[in-house]
């Protein structure tokens, strides 16, 4: 017989092989309360502050954040205003976005808090500060799948990341929704938060709702976890956006809507088994409505509907016609309800989502997307960034990843809105290159893409008023006369990153 | 012209809200708010001066907020202003 003594020469001997120690036996003896008690606090939930001071956190390092909980977000100036306070200086936030709520951080940049920031978009008061050259080094803009690219690819490299959730457990499980009583915010999908928890250095998840663990299905793994801030409220969820579903009332909208419809109608791709995504505009919504009638009459079905949900997509769903939701996004607070219960609704992250070298992220497998734009011009290129003002006023989004890597392409927007025009000469900022930019569907008529005389001959044999680009921007000037030229200064407030990394355009500050 | 304070149009998208009152000094005194003032805002007190200098109206204080109304709309508001302003009806 051969026991662990007569064993233990060769156990040594194996060891030294491999250079490793010969077992010694457990340093502690084994802790007998039962595991809830033992892990309360996992060894990670503590203060912000504490948190802070443990990932390391230094001057000029990179904070990253997202923007899931949209204009109800409370965690970016939660955070920043505590760095300010434990004199943290030139730092770079990185914000898968950022709206109005964030103006606070105006005076954390005239301080001297916040240096730099990469982000997908800017609005209100910060945006319109910034561009007015608030800024010493430009704010970097980025896609979706850019940013997510970017974060994978070491690009942009994210020291830590504060991610608000709406449910965690004191391992670091978390969620963008909770399944316990006392739930306090729901903002769905944590998709941009996940790149961000996958490749920072520390991870810190502040959460208005710490549970039991395990805090099962999650979205965000323990693994990527270090710390765990309860605080009181991550986000005001019914800022996200209402509830229910909103139907636009507006008559050029719904004009606008039917049309898009009949260009998908059309296109050649409206077949069994294909995918979609649309914006969040009244337009690109309303068209779904309208594709909604064809599908059933026809008895076709979509495999999957892709990006920001919607309770519009969802309703579709439930009713049978789309298979199933992929979810970088909830829109609202349906779409994140939906996203909780049903294992057919997917939550992906940016990478996953529209990550240009990423295979297999869903926009490759994308056959259609509706989009808005603020300014198309007469190359198809598009602006959603910059106001015809020059003021930065909107948000990247996924629009150049969607139009880069789907099979058609459709920009919905108006001729005119108010006196400013949406079809122009050349676009304010460049932001969707008109490459990828097959429609562009106007009240005044629809232009499709030179490069694409296939869906042409299919649009024009279906009776759509098809029309010269050009005689469009030509419409508008007819009506609104010549727009002076903007103030531009020398000073350059933003750079526009293209989805694979390279420099598109540059934003240049505005006078007056 | 004799004129008093009057007011015509909204501050709807689309519209221009105009208000006409007498002026203690010669001249058209423009005072214009508008979305659209980088791109627009000369073509606007252009419109709004030839407007009421075609009407007979040669001092006054104007005050306009405009929503990026087009040119057709700021003669029709600034004209209907003008003949409350007057008590002049110009259409007849």
């Amino acid at each position: 017989m051969s026991t662990l003594v007569e064993r233990k020469d060769l156990i040594a001997a194996a060891a030294a092989q491999m250079g490793k120690q010969v077992y010694k036996g457990a340093e502690d003896a084994k802790n007998p309360l039962p595991r809830k008690e033992l892990h309360q606090d996992g060894g990670k939930v503590t203060t912000l502050e504490d948190a802070i001071k443990q990932t390391g956190l230094k001057d000029g390092m990179t904070i990253s954040f997202h923007h899931h909980f949209r204009g109800g977000d409370k965690v970016v100036n939660m955070v920043v205003a505590k760095l300010a306070e434990m004199g943290f200086k030139n730092l770079h936030l990185a914000a898968s976005s950022l709206s109005d709520v964030h103006e606070p951080l105006i005076e954390h940049i005239k301080n001297g808090v916040v240096t730099k920031i990469s982000t997908s978009g800017l609005r209100g008061k910060l945006a319109n500060e910034i561009s007015h050259g608030l800024m010493e080094e430009p704010v970097t803009f980025r896609s979706h799948g850019g940013r997510g690219s970017a974060i994978a690819t070491g690009d942009m490299h994210i020291d830590v990341a504060f991610l608000g959730a709406s449910s965690c457990d004191p391992m670091g499980n978390a969620c963008g929704y909770s399944r316990s009583e006392n739930a306090k915010s729901i903002c769905g999908s944590l998709g941009y938060a996940l790149p961000d928890a996958q490749y920072a250095d520390k991870v810190v998840i502040l959460t208005d709702d710490l549970v039991a663990y395990p805090n099962t299905p999650n979205s965000i793994s323990e693994r990527n976890v270090d710390h765990v801030v309860v605080v009181d409220s991550v986000g005001d969820s019914s800022k996200i956006s209402s509830g229910a579903i909103r139907d636009t009332k507006n008559p050029r909208d719904i004009l606008l809507a039917k049309q898009a419809a009949k260009v998908i109608i059309n296109s050649g791709y409206f077949k069994e088994g294909f995918s979609i995504q649309t914006g969040s505009g009244g337009a690109s919504l309303a068209a779904v409505k309208y594709i909604r009638q064809s599908m059933i009459d026809q008895s076709i079905k979509a495999s999957f509907a892709l990006g920001g949900i919607t309770a519009h997509m969802v309703k579709m769903h439930e009713e049978g016609l789309i298979e199933r939701l992929i979810d970088v996004q909830s829109f609202d607070k349906v779409a994140a309800e939906s996203l909780k219960c049903d294992p057919m609704h997917k939550e992906v992250s940016a990478n996953e989502y529209a990550s240009a070298d990423e295979p297999g992220s869903a926009t490759h497998c994308l056959d259609m997307v509706i989009l808005s734009a603020l300014e198309v011009d007469v190359n198809f290129n598009v602006n959603v960034l910059v106001g015809s003002d020059g003021i930065i006023r909107g948000a990247i989004g996924g629009h150049p990843d969607t139009a880069a890597d789907s099979a058609l392409s459709i920009i919905v927007c108006p001729l005119l809105r108010g006196r400013i025009p949406c079809v122009v000469d050349e676009v304010t900022t460049l932001i969707t290159p008109g490459s990828t930019v097959d429609v562009v569907v106007t009240e005044y008529g629809i232009a499709v893409n030179p490069s694409r005389p296939d869906l042409k001959e299919r649009l024009v044999k279906a009776g759509l008023p098809i029309v010269e680009i050009a005689s469009l921007r030509d419409k508008a000037q007819s009506i609104i006369g010549h727009p002076a030229a903007l103030p531009f200064g020398d000073k350059v407030v933003g750079v526009v990153m293209n989805r694979d990394g390279s420099v598109m355009d540059v934003i240049k500050n505005i006078k007056g | 012209m004799e004129i008093k304070n009057a007011v015509a149009g909204t501050l709807e998208s689309g519209d221009i809200q105009v208000m006409i009152a007498p002026s203690e000094s010669k001249g058209l005194h423009i005072d214009l708010e508008s979305s659209v003032a980088f791109q627009f805002g000369e073509q606007i007190k252009k419109v709004i001066t030839e407007t009421l200098t075609g009407l007979g109206i040669e001092d006054a204080q104007v005050k306009a907020s405009d929503k990026g109304a087009l040119d057709c709309t700021i003669r029709a508001r600034v004209t209907a202003a003008a003949v409350r302003a007057t008590g002049k009806d110009v259409w007849k």
